[in-house]
């Protein structure tokens, strides 16, 4: 996803604003006005159409839950010079379906990410972050830690769960941190997305002849027992979406968590010291930064009740998941990083129908992270001031582009 | 308290399972809410109450 925003400006008429290059962390000061002026403005977005922007957190949760929203246009469209809002919606593309069609195929998968099945993958989590940090301290500092930790890792965990062989799973890391990375010419970007779609075809195709003990070869068996065989077409789409869903998401979010906590010692040393803090200070981070920097957008069918406001069919709505979850009725201080908020109820994953079915892998990954990498290297520190940080403020998931780290001789145990 | 759960508007987003372990499961054949309890004792109340406030489908309902 290279696709970027521009021309953004920063008054109340467009949306989205630019972020306050001093206060990376913190969405654009506007949106607070957003939360505090009355009705939910209509904003003109780059896309080309104006949008109802939904700020509060109770009206983010009341819209998300609305069943009169479709998510046919793809969740960032709106922020997309030229982005298609009328697309037709490809088969097994979960992200954009609606109603029943989205349930069957949401229900279909939904198995292969309970809490439970999570859980049992969290060793093998484990072994992987170990694997990693092993790496890393034997190379030795400086390296950058977004391309030698944040990236491979939600990568690796992607293809352990659909089952890519592990002789093929080195390419696949490679052409999938081509597809996602910011810094990728056109034609590289083009090259590695055949190869993924490619790849994901091939694989598609051998479980299908023989569906093994893995997440595609148990859908295919699950759909086939219920009578609702999934297409050839529909198992790539899948595929693709849990690939590109799970990995550029959490990718970011380790490399802009590990920054973000590097900046608070009080807080990294709590964690540090316990734990057990893990699972909390998860949420607060996702909660604090937002990755899915500019919402989701949506486009009504009938008419859905914000606040004491009707958006009419045929309205589209963006509802901005940064905004509510820095709504200070809902979290106090809401600008502050507090580890031990329990912040589990914030909007960082959705909300809806659609909240984010990995979110369970999600935060397994992130706190076997955050738990090891701080442990293990208590001295990590930026190699470059901060101001050198390059923040991803055009990518529809936020992020840094490096994070040049290094650490004192003593962790290299 | 009472709790009821809407299996039909479920997403099997687990949120509930995290909150309240106790009193609610998943099934493995589909990953939609299984109530295990369904009058919690007092000292799972307020992780019931938190459970039906995370359920991002308005599953689950809970009456005093
Ligand atoms: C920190 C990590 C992550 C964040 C912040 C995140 C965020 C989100 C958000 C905001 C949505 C809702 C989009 C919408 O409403 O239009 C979503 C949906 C989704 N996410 Fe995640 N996600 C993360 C990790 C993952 C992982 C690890 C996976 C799986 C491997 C995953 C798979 C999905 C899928 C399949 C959907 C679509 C669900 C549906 O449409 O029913 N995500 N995610
Ligand atoms: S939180 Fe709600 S949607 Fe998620 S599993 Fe529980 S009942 Fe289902």
């Amino acid at each position: 996803m290279t696709e970027t925003a521009t021309d953004l400006r920063s008054d109340l008429a467009s949306f989205p604003t630019a972020r306050d290059p001093e206060c990376p962390f913190d969405p654009p000061a506007e949106y607070a006005d957003l939360r505090e002026q009355e009705g939910t403005p209509s904003l003109a977005c780059p896309v080309g159409v104006n949008a109802r922007v939904v700020s509060r957190y109770a009206d983010v949760r009341a819209a998300l839950a609305d069943p009169n929203l479709s998510s046919h246009a793809a969740p960032s469209t709106h922020v997309v010079p030229g982005g298609l809002l009328d697309r037709p919606v490809a088969p097994g593309s979960l992200l954009n379906m609606d109603g029943a069609g989205h349930a069957r195929l949401r229900r279909l998968l939904t198995p292969e990410f309970t809490v439970k099945r999570i859980q049992a993958l969290r060793p093998y989590v484990q072994g992987l972050v170990d694997d990693h940090l092993d790496a890393l301290l034997e190379h030795g500092g400086p390296v950058d830690l977004v391309e030698h930790f944040a990236l491979p890792i939600p990568s690796l965990v992607i293809c352990e769960l659909l089952g890519v062989d592990y002789g093929d799973r080195d390419r696949f890391q490679e052409q999938t941190a081509v597809l996602i990375g910011t810094n990728s010419d056109p034609a590289a970007l083009e090259q590695a997305n055949l190869e993924v779609v490619g790849f994901m075809t091939q694989l598609v195709l051998t479980k299908l002849a023989a569906p093994g003990d893995d997440l595609l070869g148990r859908l295919i068996v699950r759909a086939g027992e219920n009578g609702q065989e999934l297409s050839v077409e529909e198992l790539v789409t899948l595929g693709i979406t849990l690939l590109i869903a799970g990995h550029e998401t959490t990718a970011n979010m380790i490399g802009l968590s590990t920054l973000a906590l590097l900046r608070q010692p009080d807080q990294l040393a709590a964690l540090r010291a316990d734990p057990g803090l893990a699972g909390t200070a998860v949420d607060e981070m996702l909660r604090y930064l937002s990755i899915v920097q500019f919402g989701v957008l949506r486009q009504a069918t009938g008419d859905v009740t914000v606040g004491d406001e009707t958006i009419k069919a045929g309205e589209w709505l963006v509802a901005a998941l940064s905004a509510g979850n820095r709504d200070e009725s809902v979290f106090p201080d809401p600008d502050r990083i507090d580890l031990r908020r329990g912040a589990t109820a914030h909007l960082a994953f959705g909300y809806g129908i659609h909240q984010c079915l990995g979110q369970q892998l999600a935060r397994v990954e992130l706190q076997e992270v955050f738990v090891r990498l701080h442990q293990r290297i208590p001295t990590l520190r930026l190699a470059v001031p901060f101001e050198d940080v390059e923040f991803k403020n055009d990518a529809l998931v936020y992020g840094v582009r490096a994070l040049p780290v290094t650490w004192d001789e003593e962790d290299n145990r | 308290m009472k709790v009821r759960v809407d299996v039909d508007a479920c997403v099997g987003a687990g949120q509930c399972v995290l909150a309240a372990p106790d009193v609610f499961d998943q099934r493995d054949e589909d990953g939609m809410v299984v109530l295990l309890v369904e009058d919690p004792p007092a000292e799972l109340e307020a992780a019931t109450e938190h459970a039906a406030l995370l359920c991002p489908a308005l599953a689950i309902v809970v009456e005093r």
